[in-house]
C-alpha cells in the first residue's frame, strides 16, 4: 500500500515535467568563435550607433532646447514612466541614412512602450532637437505605427508634443496621402471610440494641424510659457488679419486653461506636466486582464550571448533553431509537437516570462510537410489562444518538379492562410535569412504581427543576391542566345555585381528599419528580454477570435 | 531596634499600582510580572496609548496631560489604588516618590507606599537638617557657614575654618550668579564684594554664605538599602559626574580608579548614613568626591533613582524586587558579605534633544525607532515604542541603555557598540553626542568630573562632516530600491504577475538607461548620475568619481537593511526613508541625505524641508502676528510659539501674501504642522 502511494506521487511528479532543450556548444570550435567574434561586431556597431541616436539632434540644439527649461524627450519619457520601467524602444533606426545628408535621429520622434502607473502604455515623443520636430514622411509613418500598436494591443496613448508640424519641404509626402498626417487624427478619434485612452502633454509648440493632438486627445495638459496651440501661428495670423499678437496670448497655458478649455491641466513645468501625466493615467481606471495562464519564469539554462558563436553572421551556415529556443524560453523548456514530421519546420509550447506561447521556428527550407505541419500548429495556438513567436531563418519554400507536383504551392498557400488569418498575438524575430514566399508563412510585415524585431545579422529581400542575379543573369543570357548574341562570364559577372551589390544593401536590417519595415533591430542577447515586453504588451488586448478562410486541399 | 518597632508591616503584596510613568513604570511591571504581582497603571490623556499602559494587567485614567492633574494627584491615585484593591503603591522617581504627603496618606488609608518611611523623605528633604543629622553619624560633609553674622570678619575667620579654596555664595542665588571662589585668604576680600556686589544687582539681596570649594568634583553616590528590621546594606558606588545643564547623562558603577579601601569608606559611609534615618528601602546617598578621593555628603535621595540599573548589572540583583519584597516585610535578600561587586556597568540616557543648541529638549513622534538586541549584558530601559509620541508634557528622556562588561573597557566597548544601533528617526537626539562622549580618550581613561562637557566641548562637538560618495551611493541605492518596492505594488493589482515590465530594471534597447538625481545635504544640491547596466548593478558617478553599486533590501523584524556593495566594499546599514529624507545607520555612524521635493508637490508635501511655516516642534502658539491678506518680507515673524518652556519665533519662509492662518493664540500646533499658508507671489517666485 505505501508502495503504490509512492508511484502515484512520483507519476504526478513527472507528469509536469517538460524535457529541456539546447546543448553546450563546442565554445572552443573555430566556427564558433568565428561565429561569436562576428555577431559580437555587429552587436557593437549597433550599439555605438544606437547610442548616437539617443544624442538626437545636434548639440547645439540640445543645449538650446534646454537652454529653455525643458528637458530632452528622452528625459521625458524617463521621467514619464515608472520610476526603472524597461522602455520597448521602437524603430530607433527610424529615417537611418535615408534622406541624404540630412539627418533625422529616430524619425525625430521616440516611440516606445512602457509603464505608466502601473499600466503599459504607448508613448509618443516629439524630439524638438531634430529639424524642430517637424513631421518628415517617416517621422509620420513612425507615428502611425505606435497608433496601430495602441490600436492592436489596446494600450493607452500618451504623446509628449513638442512639435512644429508638417516639414513644409516635403509637405507633398507628408500631408495628402491616406497614411499622411491627417491620419494620426483620424487614429485619436478611433482610438478613443474603441476605449483606448488618449492623453496629450504640450511641451513645446503645436501648431496648425499639430493642434489637433491635443485638441482630439481626451485629456491634455500644457505646460505654461512653454506650450502653445494654434491653429495658426502670430506669423500667420498677422499676414491674415493684421493682428500683432506673442505666442503665449495667442495660445498659451494660460489662454488654453482659462479661457478656451483646450486644455484641461495646467503644469508649472515638464517634470510637472509628466507628474500630471502618471495622475491622468492613474485616473483611467484600467486593468489588465490576462487570458492566458501564467507561470513563475524561469530564467533559460544557457546564457543568452551563445547566440553569438551558434549563429553568427553567415547566413549559409546552419545551426539547429532549438539551440535558439534553448537561450529564450523558461528554463530551457520546449514541448515539441510533430518532431518528427516535416522537421525542417520545428514547432512546439514553451513559456517566456511566464507567458504561454507557440513558437515556429525555421530549420531549412519548407517542404509540402513542414507547411501543413505549420498550419496544424497555428491552429492550436488559434484554438488554444496562445500567442505565437515565429524565429524566421528562411530561403523560402522548396522548389522542382518533384515538389511543384506535390503540391507545395498549395500547401505553402495553407501555411499562408493560417498564419493570415491566425489572431492570437503573433511576434515575429528575422534571426538570419528572410526570403521569398518563407517571408509570407512565417509572417512577415505583411501579415501583421503585432511586433517584428531583426538581428543585426540578418537580411530581407524576394530572394537572396546571388540567386536574383543568377536569375537575371539566366534571362539575359537566354535573351542573348535568341538573338544569337554572345553571352561572357565576364559580361556575366560584370552584371550581376551591381545586383548582388544592390541586393546586400537593400537586404540589410538598417535599410529596413530605416523605412520601418520592422519595429526595430535588437541585439540577439536580449531576444527573450523584448519578446517578454512584447508579449506582456500584447495580451492587453482582448482575445479575439480566429475564423479561417478556405484552406485548398 | 526603634525601626522595626515603628514600621514593622508584614502583608503581601499581590497587586501593585505604579504611580508613574515611562521607562520605570515598564521597569517595575517587568518585575511585578515575573514575581506574580499584578500591576496596575495610571494615565492621562496623552499616555493612553503608550506602553505602560499596555504592559500593565490594568490601567486607569486620572486626568489631563499637566502633571498637577493627573501623575501629582494624590487624591486620584489613592482612589486607583481602593478601586483596584491594590495592597501597594510604586511611585518611581519623580512625581510623587519623595513626597512626604503622600507617603503619610498611602500609610493612613493602609496602602504600603514602597519608599522610605515619611521620617526619612521628610529628614533628608532639608538639606540643613540632613547635613546635621550626617555630621553627628560621622558621614563627612561639606564645611560650611551659612550664620547670620555677615561681617566681613565673621565671614573671612569662618573661611579660614573651612580651609581654602572656598566659594562665596548667594544664599538667595542661581545659575552662578552671585558665586565667587576665593583660592586663598589674599584675595578673599575681593571676590566677597564682587559676590555681593552681582547678588544685590540681580536679587537685591547680598546674605553670602561660605561653603568649601572642590575643584572639578566627582559626583558619587552610594546604593544603599534598608529593611523594616533596621538592617541596611550598600551596593556599591556609582559615578555620576558626567552632567549637561545639571543632569546626568552617562552613569557608571563602581567609579572608576576608586580603591577598594576607598569604596569600603564610601558604603560604610552611606549605610551610617541610611541607619541614621532609619531608612527603609531603596536610596542612594550623594557625595562629590575631590580629585583625592576624599568625599563629602551632598544629599541622600529617597527613592530608586533612574540610574540604578548600573547597580544591579554590577551586583546581580533586582532592586525593584528588593524593594517588593522588603516593602512586604521580608528582611533583606542579601547580607553585605554575599553583594559582590562583578565586572562594570555604564549606562547612557538617551533624551530628545538637541546637543548642538545647548542641548535643548525637544518632543516628537518617534518615526523610526530601532535599537540593538537585549541580552544578559544588554539592557534597553525604555517606555516608548516606534511611532509613539515623546511628549513635551513630560521628561524627554526616550530610554536608558544599560551594559555590562567583565571590565570598564569591555563595558565602554559595549555601549559604543549598542549606541551605534540605537537609531531614532523624528525627532533630534542625544545619541550622536553620547558617541563622541563615550569614546573620547579621557572619558575612556576615566578621568571624569562634572566640568568633563564644558572642558572637553571642542571635541565633543566636531564639525558636522559631510557624508562621502560612498554613502551618497548607499542613499541613492536605497532610494532606487525602495522605488522598486512601490512599482511591485502594482502589480498585485492584476493577475498580470511575471510582466518584465514590473522589473524595474531600467532596461533600454542598445542603450543604457541613465537617470540623473539630485540630492541634498544641508542647504547644497549635489547631483548624481545613475546607470542601470543589463546585469542589474547600477554604475551611479558623483564629483567626478564613478562607483559600482549593487544590493538588495533586507527586512529584518520591522527593520529594513541595505545589503549593498559599493566597489566592491561589502556593507548592511540600517535604511529608514520618511518624509523625504533618507537615513543611512551604520557602525562608521549615521548620515542622513535628503532628496529636494519638486516645487509642484511642495504644497502636498508635510515636509518642512522646503521652508513652508510649519511648527518646528509640539507646543501652543502664544501669539499671532499675521492675519489674513498681511504682506510679508522673507524672514518677518509670523508666530510666536511655547514649546518645551522655549519661546521659539516662526518666520516667513519667503515673501508673499498670507492666504490662511490656521492656528489662533492658545491652540496646539503638532510638529511639522503648517501654521500659515501663502500666497506665491509670481515675481518672488520665478528665479
Amino acid at each position: 500500500r505505501h508502495r503504490s502511494v509512492n508511484v502515484a506521487v512520483s507519476r504526478l511528479y513527472h507528469a509536469d515535467k517538460v524535457a529541456t532543450v539546447g546543448s553546450q556548444p563546442d565554445s572552443q570550435s573555430p566556427v564558433f568563435q568565428e561565429n561569436y567574434e562576428r555577431m559580437q561586431a555587429l552587436v557593437k556597431e549597433l550599439k555605438d550607433r544606437a547610442e548616437r541616436i539617443k544624442l538626437g539632434g545636434g548639440e547645439k540644439a540640445r543645449n538650446l532646447h534646454t537652454s529653455r527649461g525643458k528637458l530632452l524627450p528622452r528625459e521625458r519619457i524617463d521621467r514619464l514612466l515608472d520610476p526603472g520601467s524597461p522602455f520597448l524602444e521602437f524603430s530607433q533606426f527610424a529615417g537611418y541614412q535615408l534622406y541624404g545628408k540630412e539627418e533625422v535621429p529616430a524619425g525625430g520622434i521616440i516611440t516606445g512602450i512602457g509603464r505608466v502607473s502601473g499600466v503599459e502604455c504607448i508613448i509618443v515623443a516629439n524630439d524638438a532637437t531634430v529639424k524642430g520636430g517637424t513631421y518628415y514622411p517617416v517621422t509620420v509613418k513612425k507615428h502611425l505605427r505606435a497608433q496601430e500598436i495602441a490600436q492592436q494591443n489596446y494600450l493607452p496613448c500618451i504623446y509628449l508634443v513638442d512639435s512644429g508640424g508638417a516639414n513644409l519641404p516635403r509637405q507633398a509626402d507628408v500631408f495628402p496621402d491616406r497614411d499622411h498626417f491627417g491620419r494620426i487624427f483620424f487614429n485619436q478619434a478611433r482610438l478613443s471610440s474603441e476605449g483606448i485612452a488618449q492623453i496629450a502633454v504640450v511641451m513645446g509648440s503645436c501648431t496648425a494641424g499639430g493642434a489637433y493632438v491635443p485638441a482630439m486627445a481626451d485629456e491634455s495638459i500644457i505646460v505654461r510659457k512653454q506650450g502653445t496651440i494654434f491653429l495658426g501661428g502670430p506669423p500667420l495670423v498677422k499676414a491674415a488679419t493684421g493682428e500683432e499678437v506673442s505666442a503665449e496670448d495667442l495660445g498659451g497655458a494660460d489662454l488654453h486653461c482659462r479661457k478656451s478649455g483646450v486644455t484641461d491641466h495646467y503644469a508649472l513645468d515638464d517634470n510637472h506636466a509628466l507628474h500630471l501625466a502618471r495622475k491622468a493615467v492613474r485616473s483611467l481606471n484600467y486593468k489588465k486582464n490576462l487570458d492566458v495562464t501564467v507561470e513563475p519564469p524561469e530564467a533559460p539554462l544557457f546564457p543568452a550571448d551563445e547566440l553569438y558563436g551558434i549563429v553568427g553572421d553567415n547566413l549559409k551556415r546552419n545551426f539547429d533553431i532549438r539551440e535558439v529556443i534553448a537561450r529564450i524560453v523558461d528554463g530551457s523548456k520546449f514541448d515539441e509537437f510533430k518532431a518528427f514530421y516535416g522537421d525542417t519546420l520545428v514547432t512546439g509550447f514553451a513559456r517566456i516570462f511566464g507567458y504561454p506561447v507557440g513558437i515556429i521556428g525555421n530549420n531549412g527550407v519548407l517542404f509540402s510537410e513542414s507547411a501543413k505541419k505549420g498550419t496544424h500548429f497555428i491552429e492550436l495556438c488559434c484554438q488554444r489562444n496562445i500567442p505565437l513567436l515565429f524565429l524566421q531563418n528562411i530561403t523560402g519554400f522548396m522548389v522542382g518538379r518533384e515538389y511543384e507536383a506535390g503540391g507545395i504551392a498549395k500547401d505553402g498557400a495553407k501555411m499562408v492562410t493560417a498564419v493570415a488569418c491566425a489572431n492570437v498575438p503573433k511576434i515575429t524575430v528575422i534571426i538570419g535569412g528572410s526570403y521569398g514566399a518563407g517571408n509570407y508563412g512565417m509572417c512577415g510585415r505583411a501579415y501583421g504581427p503585432r511586433f517584428l524585431y531583426m538581428w543585426p545579422n540578418s537580411r530581407i529581400s524576394v530572394m537572396g543576391g546571388e540567386q536574383a542575379a543568377t536569375v537575371l543573369a539566366t534571362i539575359t543570357k537566354d535573351q542573348k542566345a535568341r538573338e544569337g548574341k554572345e553571352f561572357t562570364p565576364e559580361q556575366e559577372a560584370a552584371m550581376k555585381e551591381p545586383i548582388i551589390k544592390r541586393f546586400e544593401e537593400e537586404g540589410n536590417p538598417y535599410f529596413s528599419s530605416a523605412r520601418l519595415w520592422d519595429d526595430g533591430i535588437i541585439d540577439p542577447a536580449d531576444t527573450r528580454l523584448v519578446l517578454g515586453l512584447s508579449l506582456s504588451a500584447a495580451l492587453n488586448a482582448p482575445t479575439q477570435k480566429t475564423r479561417f478562410g478556405v484552406f485548398r486541399m | 531596634t526603634k525601626g522595626s518597632i515603628r514600621h514593622a508591616s508584614v502583608g503581601r503584596i499581590e497587586k501593585v499600582l505604579i504611580a508613574n510613568r515611562g521607562e520605570i513604570a515598564c521597569r517595575v511591571m517587568r518585575t511585578a510580572k515575573k514575581m506574580g504581582v499584578r500591576s496596575v497603571a495610571v494615565y492621562s490623556d496623552p499616555d493612553r496609548h503608550s506602553m505602560h499602559v499596555a504592559m500593565a494587567d490594568e490601567a486607569y485614567h486620572i486626568g489631563p496631560a499637566a502633571s498637577q492633574q493627573s501623575y501629582l494627584c494624590m487624591d486620584k491615585i489613592l482612589d486607583v489604588a481602593k478601586k483596584s484593591s491594590a495592597q501597594a503603591v510604586h511611585p518611581g522617581y519623580g512625581f510623587l516618590s519623595e513626597n512626604t504627603e503622600f507617603a503619610e496618606l498611602c500609610k493612613r488609608e493602609g496602602i504600603i507606599f514602597i519608599g522610605p518611611p515619611s521620617s526619612a523623605i521628610r529628614d533628608m528633604g532639608i538639606k540643613s537638617t540632613s547635613k546635621y543629622i550626617m555630621s553627628a553619624a560621622g558621614v563627612p560633609i561639606i564645611e560650611g557657614y551659612h550664620g547670620e553674622d555677615q561681617s566681613d570678619e565673621r565671614l573671612q575667620s569662618e573661611a579660614a575654618r573651612i580651609g581654602y579654596p572656598v566659594m562665596i555664595k548667594a544664599v538667595r542665588g542661581g545659575g552662578g550668579k552671585g558665586m565667587r571662589i576665593a583660592l586663598s585668604e589674599a584675595e578673599f576680600h575681593e571676590q566677597l564684594e564682587s559676590a555681593r556686589r552681582e547678588a544685590r544687582k540681580s536679587f537685591n539681596d547680598d546674605v553670602m554664605l561660605i561653603e568649601k570649594f572642590v575643584e572639578n568634583p566627582r559626583h558619587v553616590e552610594v546604593q544603599v538599602f534598608g529593611d523594616q528590621y533596621g538592617d541596611a546594606v550598600y551596593l556599591f558606588e556609582r559615578d555620576c559626574s558626567v552632567q549637561r545643564r545639571h543632569q546626568k547623562i552617562i552613569e557608571e558603577a563602581p567609579g572608576p580608579g576608586i580603591s577598594p579601601e576607598v569604596r569600603r569608606k564610601l558604603g560604610e559611609a552611606a549605610v551610617r548614613a541610611a541607619k541614621a534615618v532609619n531608612y527603609v528601602g531603596a536610596g542612594t546617598v550623594e557625595f562629590i568626591m575631590d580629585a583625592q578621593h576624599n568625599f563629602y555628603f551632598m544629599e541622600m535621595n529617597t527613592r530608586l533613582q533612574v540610574e540604578h540599573p548600573v547597580s544591579e548589572m554590577i551586583t546581580g540583583t533586582d532592586l525593584v524586587e528588593w524593594q517588593l519584597r522588603v516593602a512586604a516585610g521580608e528582611k533583606l535578600p542579601l547580607t553585605q558579605e554575599q553583594i559582590v561587586l562583578r565586572g562594570h556597568s555604564f549606562e547612557a540616557r538617551i533624551y530628545a534633544e538637541d546637543p548642538n543648541n545647548n542641548f535643548l529638549p525637544g518632543a516628537g513622534p518617534l518615526l523610526h525607532l530601532s535599537t540593538p538586541q537585549g541580552d544578559q549584558c544588554t539592557r534597553i530601559e525604555t517606555g516608548v515604542r516606534e511611532g509613539d509620541e515623546v511628549s513635551a508634557h513630560y521628561d524627554p528622556m526616550i530610554a536608558k541603555l544599560v551594559v555590562w562588561g567583565e571590565d570598564r573597557s569591555a563595558a565602554l566597548k559595549r555601549l559604543r557598540y549598542c549606541l551605534r544601533q540605537y537609531n531614532i528617526v523624528g525627532l533630534n537626539t542625544n545619541i550622536d553626542f553620547l558617541l563622541s562622549l563615550s569614546g573620547h580618550p579621557e572619558f575612556e581613561a576615566g578621568n571624569v568630573h562634572t566640568s568633563f562637557i564644558p572642558q572637553h566641548y571642542d571635541q565633543l562637538f566636531p564639525a558636522v562632516q559631510r557624508p562621502s560618495g560612498e554613502v551618497l551611493c548607499q542613499a541613492a541605492l536605497g532610494l532606487l530600491l525602495r522605488e522598486k518596492q512601490h512599482t511591485e505594488k502594482y502589480r498585485n493589482q492584476s493577475s498580470d504577475m511575471y510582466s518584465p515590465f514590473a522589473s524595474s530594471n531600467g532596461r533600454r534597447l542598445n542603450v543604457l538607461h541613465c537617470r540623473n538625481l539630485t540630492l541634498q545635504l544641508g542647504d547644497n544640491k549635489v547631483p548624481l548620475s545613475v546607470t542601470y547596466n543589463p546585469d542589474g548593478t547600477y554604475s551611479m558617478e558623483t564629483g567626478g568619481q564613478v562607483f559600482h553599486v549593487s544590493g538588495e533590501l533586507q527586512l529584518e523584524g520591522d527593520v529594513t537593511y541595505l545589503w549593498c556593495s559599493v566597489n566592491g566594499v561589502l556593507s548592511r546599514p540600517k535604511l529608514v526613508i520618511l518624509d523625504n529624507t533618507v537615513h543611512i545607520f551604520s557602525m562608521e555612524g549615521s548620515a542622513q541625505v535628503d532628496v529636494p521635493v519638486p516645487k509642484f508637490l511642495v504644497g502636498v508635501s508635510g515636509s518642512s524641508a522646503q521652508g513652508g511655516a510649519v511648527a518646528p516642534m509640539t507646543g501652543t502658539i502664544e501669539k499671532v502676528l499675521v492675519k489674513v491678506g498681511d504682506s510679508v518680507q522673507k524672514g518677518d515673524p509670523l508666530m510666536v510659539m511655547i514649546a518645551m518652556k522655549m519661546e521659539h519665533t516662526i518666520r516667513a519662509p519667503k515673501a508673499g501674501v498670507i492666504k490662511r492662518v490656521f492656528f489662533k493664540e492658545g491652540s496646539q500646533a503638532n510638529r511639522h504642522a503648517a501654521l500659515v499658508e501663502m500666497e506665491e507671489e509670481e515675481g518672488a517666485e520665478a528665479e
